[in-house]
């Protein structure tokens, strides 16, 4: 069976690519997974992590959301190895701790494992009023000083749905155009 | 070298059929990277996983780092939806859960498993979740868990029943607030969903009698349909009937009886074992109160299911022994099980027709049993000689063939434990049954020239020496006991010299040759054989009665730990008087034979006492005493110790002042010094809602009597039991010594939030709690000596204070109650075996020894008659001590 799944996996040419869904606690990951999976999820937080497969136009992705409780993220770093992608999320309304927020992009894109790992920022939350705008958090976190990195940033509203398409078209792209 | 090894091990692994044969930790670690590849080759994870479980299983123990990176390699796992694979990961979770650290990671994506689409996956992922998870995370998935308690899959029930079940341990408080699901799961269709949360609702209202006995008429009234639950509360209702002591119209009897009727054999089973058991432990039983569960019993003994068969055969068995006319109905079936393939089965059936049949049927069931005894194992064989003592007792005219028996099985194979029970069978027939004396004796010289373990041999030597002299051939025995000197190791060579010492003390025609053969031990290569040798030669030597009684025949009877305790005092402390060993607190005589002569098994294992304490110092490093433990214990308490009342002579048995089911329970115990009483209240608050503060106890007492200190109990908390202390100083005039006090439990109460233990306000209120009367008896202030030469003792104390009186107990018309009664009421030891009536006596004499406090020796002699004109018996008492207060007080008691 497995054996056979994996010569029509070859068929397609779409080997399973490996995304990190990142962010602090109550930034939206666990709610934007379940959006990629195509439920609608009351959450609560996120104590460990959760794993799902995501199709998007033919390519298969497996994602795993992080918790992103000051408990639980040193257990980040078991699950970057092999990763393909980082989406990593961000509470536009919250506008105190977008400093630590950047602070952990930082020091988690300084990991070696990470090197060739394409960034997505999303800039979730844009349904509440007087969230920061895409350009706001783009210089909050200091995206200006990536060089090397491939990445984008994008402006979302996960509870309603928008923005998502376009974040994942450009990463679909992306991954397929590093081949 | 390494690689040789591994050559090696490979090799090995193709000889053997398990795969799994050779794993070493360090590989199998080593593998488990693979669970990090993407994309998962889920059969090659789980053949990993399956290694990982094997080693932990064989007793292999990994590091908290191994154990962290497996767990978190594992982890990754979870993107595979392979199910066998998935399911694995839950049992290595659950496996890894106790070492590994952060286990927590894993509890968001198992709560999702748990709650999730796929059934397969989802009592697995309950177990694994409630493995890894905390008090304080239990809150966080509580509501899940509360779901999958009512979830309609019954699967997902009982693991979320059975978690929570073991969860109550550490998190007993959370998982008390799910007993409305519980509540719902009762009423599930699925028996084994029923059975478990049944379980889980007892365990929530365990320690309140009160809901348990809610929960248990609840549950009788709606019919169960599981009949594992039904079973449960035939167990849960047997404890309550137990606790409550209801008496025979108890609702929860009536219910266990009705369970007789019920259409599962297994519920049949339960509740007809559950009414034996309830009734065999209270003494008084009518054959016709075991009739309704010994018919099914018997209906089972032709079942054509091996298990049920034995159930029911083992059962009898035990009823048996305290009933045997309840279970003589079922002879015949019996007689038919005797030939049962099944070993087991047979040997119950034997045995348990030992008990009921006849006299006539002994010789031909003994015949039977020899065909297959060496067939089957020491503990069916043990249960065998069992069945050979009762039958000794009940048919003593039988001892021939019984006794030929027991020592053709003493030649057989067997280990200690086997051996023990054969020669504790000999020795109880041999002291109930005269006539199987001489018999026995010769049986176990016998045994004893061949027997590899030396606490038997010891056990055998000193009964010899004990009832050796007294035989009608005593120089018999001394070939025997001299052999075990020549030919045995140290312990045995020593036990056997102190018998010779026994010979050469009671005879006189042996003495000369007793001599010669202890000077020749004189020359023994053990220090221990030497000193005995040396000892019992000095004293034989001098040929004066008094001092062979004194010394070699009737033991020291101080307790030896305290004996060395006072000694070490004395020796740390030296003063010009000499040491005085009557004051050394007393051994307690032959405690354990009173606690099962109570319980009244025949059946149990009485263990010879090894009254010799030099037998007692040999055996075993001595073990501290109940005395020991309350001396060291008062010793801890400031005020008492400050008051140096000397050395503890006797403590009471604790007596309940109060119900046992009131708010506060409180039980005295009586520690008699030589001129004072340390009372002891172990006070405990059943109240969750109050706290007592300031807890003492104001006792009135007569006169002469003075309160010398009292220690109160500071803070009284919920089930946590505290202890007040009362010095009394007692009354000059021995004869003044027995009072009764009243007392009554003084505090001040806090109310308290039940669930914290924490006070709600600052002010309390004064309150207070009558108690029953203290008491302090004769008994209290006599310990128990054992006199193996009772008139030689009663000669030695002499006539200068002899009281006598004669009294009428109207009240007992039995001669074995009134035994019962005076040894109880007096404290003291009966000697000679005088505490047994033979049956159809009209008279009896009991001899009673014993020591009062301050170390005055006390001997009475009483003569119990039943008397023609009045109902109950007449009494005749004597009494001698080294005090004329002393006798006056005794004569004064009983009156």
């Amino acid at each position: 069976m497995g054996g056979l799944l994996s010569y029509f996996k070859g068929l397609f040419g779409s080997k399973e690519m490996r995304i990190l869904i990142l962010g602090l606690d109550g930034a939206g990951k666990t709610t934007i997974l379940y959006r990629l999976v195509g439920e609608v999820v009351t959450t609560i937080p996120t104590i460990g992590f959760n794993v799902e497969q995501v199709t998007y136009k033919n390519l298969k992705f497996q994602v795993w959301d992080l918790g992103g409780q000051t408990s639980i993220r040193p257990y980040w770093r078991c699950y970057y190895s092999n990763t393909d992608a980082i989406i990593y999320v961000v509470d536009s309304a919250d506008k105190d701790r977008i400093g630590i927020s950047k602070g952990e992009l930082v020091s988690m894109l300084e990991e070696e494992e990470l090197k060739n790992a394409i960034l997505v920022v999303l800039a979730n939350k844009q349904d509440i009023e007087g969230a920061l705008s895409v350009a706001e958090v783009h210089s909050a976190l200091g995206l200006d000083a990536l060089k090397t990195r491939t990445f984008q940033i994008f402006k979302t509203s996960a509870l309603k749905g928008d923005g998502l398409n376009q974040a994942m078209e450009w990463l679909a792209n992306a991954l397929t155009n590093r081949k | 070298m390494s690689s040789f090894r591994k050559d090696k091990k490979d090799e090995e692994e193709g000889g053997s059929g398990n795969p799994f044969n050779n794993l070493e930790k360090a590989s199998v670690l080593q593998e488990a990277r693979a669970f990090n590849d993407t994309p998962v080759n889920p059969r090659k994870c789980t053949q990993i996983l399956t290694k990982i479980l094997y080693l932990i299983n064989q007793g292999e123990t990994l590091g908290a780092r191994e154990a962290t990176d497996a767990f978190f390699a594992m982890t990754k796992l979870f993107q595979s939806k392979d199910v066998i694979l998935r399911r694995m990961v839950y049992l290595g979770i659950k496996e890894l859960a106790p070492i590994a650290e952060d286990v927590i990671i894993v509890t968001s994506i198992l709560t999702k498993d748990m709650t999730g689409k796929e059934d397969l996956y989802r009592p697995a992922a309950i177990r694994a979740l409630c493995a890894i998870t905390d008090t304080t995370m239990l809150q966080a998935i509580e509501r899940y868990m509360r779901q999958a308690i009512v979830d309609k899959i019954p699967a997902v029930s009982c693991a979320a029943l059975v978690s929570s079940l073991h969860m109550c341990q550490y998190s007993g408080e959370i998982v008390k607030r799910w007993v409305n699901e519980a509540q719902e799961a009762v009423n599930s269709d699925n028996i084994m969903v029923q059975y478990h949360a049944l379980g889980l609702l007892y365990h929530i209202r365990k320690s309140d009698r009160l809901a348990v006995s809610k929960l248990v008429t609840k549950c009788t009234r709606m019919v169960l349909k599981s009949p594992y639950a039904a079973c449960l509360l035939i167990r849960i209702a047997c404890r309550l009937i137990k606790e409550e002591e209801t008496g025979p119209d108890s609702p929860y009897l009536e219910f266990i009886e009705s369970c007789l009727r019920h259409k599962s054999e297994i519920v049949i089973y339960e509740a007809a074992q559950a009414l034996v058991n309830l009734k065999t432990s209270t003494s008084s039983t009518s054959s016709r109160e075991l009739g309704p569960a010994v018919s099914v019993l018997q209906l089972f003994c032709s079942s054509p299911k091996p298990t049920l068969r034995f159930a029911a055969v083992r059962t009898l068995n035990k009823v048996a022994m305290t009933n045997p006319a309840a279970v003589a109905a079922c002879n015949l079936d019996l007689e038919n099980l005797i030939t049962d393939v099944n070993r087991s089965i047979a040997t119950l059936a034997i045995t348990t027709l030992l008990k009921t049949g006849a006299e006539s049927s002994v010789d031909r069931l003994m015949k039977q049993i020899a065909t297959f005894v060496s067939e089957i194992s020491d503990e069916f064989k043990i249960v065998v000689v069992g069945a050979i003592r009762a039958l000794g007792t009940k048919f003593p005219r039988k001892h021939g063939v019984l006794m030929n028996f027991l020592s053709s099985l003493l030649r057989d194979e067997g280990g200690l434990e086997y051996k023990a029970a054969i020669a504790d069978t000999i020795i109880t027939i041999i002291s109930d049954n005269p006539e199987a004396k001489e018999a026995g004796l010769s049986h176990l010289c016998e045994f004893i020239e061949d027997c590899e373990h030396t606490s038997l041999a010891v056990r055998i030597l000193h009964l010899l020496g004990k009832e050796g002299p007294r035989t009608k051939q005593p120089s018999r025995y001394i070939r025997f006991i001299y052999n075990r000197v020549i030919l045995e190791n140290a312990s045995v060579r020593a036990a056997a010299v102190s018998a010779l010492a026994k010979f050469g003390a009671l005879c006189d025609d042996l003495l000369p040759a007793i001599l010669v053969l202890l000077a020749r031990c004189r020359m023994d290569t053990d220090d221990e054989v030497r000193d005995r040798a040396t000892y019992y030669y000095a004293i034989l030597d001098q040929q004066s009665r008094a001092l062979n009684s004194q010394y070699i025949l009737n033991p020291l009877p101080v307790s030896v730990t305290s004996l060395e305790k006072a000694l070490h005092l004395y020796t740390l402390d030296p003063v010009d008087t000499p040491f005085d060993i009557k004051s050394v607190p007393l051994a307690l005589e032959s405690e354990t034979a009173e606690a099962e002569k109570k319980a009244g098994a025949p059946e149990g294992s009485r263990t010879i006492q090894i009254e010799s304490t030099f037998e007692m110092l040999q055996a075993a490093e001595p073990t501290a005493t109940r005395l020991d433990v309350f001396a060291s214990q008062l010793a801890n308490v400031p005020s008492v110790a400050a008051l140096n009342l000397g050395p503890l002579f006797k403590s009471s048995q604790p007596s309940d002042l109060t119900e046992s089911e009131t708010e506060y329970v409180v039980q005295c115990i009586k520690h008699v010094f030589s001129r004072h009483v340390v009372l002891q209240f172990d006070c405990t608050n059943t109240l969750s809602d109050q706290l007592l503060e300031n807890v003492h106890v104001a006792l009135e007492a007569p006169e002469g009597w003075e309160i010398l200190a009292e220690v109160p109990c500071p803070r009284l908390e919920y089930n946590v039991s505290g202890t007040v202390y009362i010095v009394l100083r007692m009354p000059e005039e021995i004869s003044e010594c027995l009072g009764s006090f009243t007392a009554v439990l003084k505090y001040k109460v806090r109310d308290c939030d039940p669930a914290t233990g924490l006070p709600d306000s600052d002010d309390g209120y004064n309150d207070e709690y009558a108690l029953e009367d203290v008491e302090i008896s004769v008994a209290d202030q006599v310990q128990r000596v054992m006199k193996t030469d009772f008139a030689m003792a009663w000669e030695e104390i002499g006539p200068t204070n002899e009281l006598e009186d004669t009294y009428a107990l109207t009240a007992l018309n039995k001669l074995d109650d009134a035994v019962r009664t005076v040894v109880q009421f007096l404290g003291m030891q009966a000697c000679d075996r005088t505490d047994r009536v033979p049956p159809g006596k009209s008279t009896h004499a009991l001899l009673l020894a014993g020591v009062f406090r301050g170390g005055y020796e006390v001997l009475v002699r009483t003569k119990l008659a039943m008397s023609p004109q009045t109902e109950g018996v007449t009494m005749h008492l004597c009494v001698r001590s080294e005090d004329p207060s002393v006798s006056e007080l005794i004569t004064q008691a009983v009156g």
